[in-house]
């Protein structure tokens, strides 16, 4: 110990390195608390009322068995016609961003705007479409709730699609064009497969937010007592629905919240397992 | 062909421009060596060239002949610009907007610096293999299949020969003929180096151009490169950058040097190695500097 020096030295550091290190799981516990306290209520509060009819029965008025299959079915066609408008156009935007634009003054201008998309409120989003769409065509409908999904949905689209392609090393793109393949299909048959599983972690983590989104869908989806899966018409689906029951005064309804709270959690829950799985896969190591 | 058989035919260089370039003087001094006729020889003749990054210059008014079937080595201490050369003469700096070049490199003749180049054919002709191994995220089969669709139609069979073609040059065929279908980062390094070879002579090009190809394998892959490089000069020109000096004098039978921008020397390997004539080059072989 002599020969390390000074032994007080020594002590303080050690003493300032378990402050430092109680300080830092203090608050990785607190923060873990709240989570966790949320999905114990969520699953000891809901799991209960989860059984397969709430899969194939309709929302139910005040008093009457039911279920939520109405309401999934709703979620399900808003969220794929979201993410399909969505994502295709996120991904091309992203590519312009990653590959064409790059450093360009364009390119700066373009990342800021989306920025701003990507931490506006869902709820201005819902009021802008709710102006847009539904006014003009004078009813709610499940396309305009799609439409307000998928400009959610864009922004994350974009930034993890141009995120994703600037991880492939220019070197390969640079390989790629030395062989006299023209941009596009460098862009297409290199980059793009070099990057593939990010720019599907992407997507799947715009599914998971706007699976779960209410504020938009309150102006523009509406929602629907009865099965619905036309676009044209308000359609039912789970954030609104757990919303109105959630809020009203008849057990019965409370009960079928807690259970789509549950639905809704989980299945984020699986996508982001999803994820994870798709990132693990063995990448291309460059 | 051969144009040590037609002497005649040298008449065209010398009346060369009368202002004192380095052109001239290498011209000259190779002429004077042996009666060899650098017009019909050279396969990449550059003139003038300055290149820019945005504002900086990174050359400065390089003029020299690539020969035909020769191995050109590039040297120099790094910065010198050495690869920026090497990457004027298939022009893959235009993927980088802020980048140009001011010149002119004359391929068989015609500039390729000219507005009209399409840049696409012209990397069909020009193979460039980088510094570090860059197969791509498809199988070892279409690594090099990849490039020969760019501009040829080949039925299965074609395909399936020119594959093993290239992979026989490259001499990787022996170790990879088992495993076509497996991706191609799953090999080692010298062998990834080899396959991006192969994926350059599969189009079959005329010039390969070679950027510091060795410098990240360990010397049993770079022997292995080296003897592929003479090898491969057999039918196509050649052009290296190596940082390795040693390996220049192996594989090159025409060595420049560079130094800040600047071609300090050019001239016959064996010459350079053993009579440099300035004596920056001396230095610099002798590791006095760089």
């Amino acid at each position: 110990m002599q020969r390390l020096g000074n032994v007080g030295l020594y002590r303080r550091r050690r003493f300032v390195n378990s402050l430092v290190l109680i300080g830092s799981l203090g608050t990785t516990l607190f923060g873990l608390f709240w989570l966790g306290w949320l999905l114990w209520t969520l699953l000891g509060e809901g799991l209960q009322y989860l059984n397969l009819s709430i899969f194939y029965q309709a929302t139910p008025p005040p008093g009457s068995n039911g279920g939520l299959g109405n309401a999934i079915l709703g979620s399900i066609v808003l969220t794929v016609v979201g993410v399909l408008i969505g994502a295709p156009a996120g991904v091309l935007a992203g590519t312009y961003l990653s590959e064409f634009a790059r450093e360009s003054r364009a390119a700066s201008v373009i990342r800021f705007v989306n920025d701003i998309l990507l931490s506006a409120p869902s709820i201005i989003l819902g009021v802008f479409v709710y102006e847009v769409v539904v006014i003009h065509m004078g009813h709610f409908s499940g396309f305009a709730g799609s439409l307000a999904l998928a400009l959610i949905a864009l922004p994350i689209v974009v930034r993890t699609t141009e995120d994703m392609l600037r991880l492939v090393p220019n070197a390969v793109r640079e390989a790629a064009a030395a062989l006299g393949a023209p941009q596009w299909k460098v862009t297409i048959a290199i980059v793009f497969r070099a990057a593939r599983s990010g720019i599907l972690t992407g997507v799947l983590l715009a599914v998971a937010r706007i699976s779960g989104e209410t504020a938009p869908l309150l102006f523009t989806a509406l929602n629907n007592q009865f099965w619905s899966h036309s676009l044209n018409e308000p359609i039912a689906n789970l954030p609104v629905v757990i919303f109105q029951f959630a809020m009203s005064p008849y057990e019965d309804w409370q009960h079928l919240a807690w259970a789509g709270a549950v639905l809704i959690t989980l299945t984020i829950l699986l996508i982001n397992i999803l994820v994870r799985l798709f990132l693990k896969t063995p990448k291309s190591r460059y | 062909m051969n144009t040590k058989n037609a002497p005649g035919a040298c008449t065209a260089v010398q009346n060369g421009k009368p202002d004192a370039t380095p052109v001239l003087e290498i011209q000259q001094a190779l002429d004077s060596r042996d009666q060899d006729c650098l017009e019909h020889k050279a396969k990449l003749s550059v003139r003038e060239l300055d290149f820019y990054y945005d504002k900086s210059q990174a050359l400065f008014s390089i003029s020299l002949d690539i020969l035909r079937n020769k191995v050109t080595a590039f040297i120099g201490p790094s910065g010198c610009g050495k690869s920026t050369l090497l990457r004027c003469f298939n022009r893959i700096y235009e993927m980088y907007p802020k980048q140009r070049a001011e010149g002119e490199i004359l391929l068989d003749s015609r500039n390729i610096l000219g507005p009209g180049e399409n840049l696409n054919l012209l990397r069909a002709k020009v193979g460039m293999v980088f510094q570090k191994p860059t197969p791509f995220p498809m199988s070892i089969y279409d690594n090099i299949a990849f490039g020969v669709k760019l501009y040829e139609r080949l039925s299965r069979v074609e395909m399936d020969e020119r594959v093993e073609w290239a992979l026989k040059k490259a001499a990787l065929w022996d170790e990879v003929k088992d495993k076509l279908t497996h991706i191609g980062t799953d090999i080692s390094g010298g062998q990834q180096q080899r396959l991006c070879i192969a994926r350059a002579i599969a189009i079959k090009p005329e010039i390969l151009l070679l950027d510091e190809p060795a410098s990240a394998l360990d010397p049993i892959s770079t022997l292995k490169i080296e003897e592929l490089i003479a090898e491969l000069k057999q039918e196509y020109t050649i052009v290296i950058v190596t940082h390795n000096m040693q390996q220049a004098a192996r594989v090159s039978d025409y060595t420049g040097f560079l130094y800040l921008g600047k071609l300090i020397e050019y001239d016959e390997t064996s010459t350079m190695f053993t009579r440099p004539r300035k004596k920056q080059t001396q230095d610099y072989i002798t590791g006095r500097f760089g």
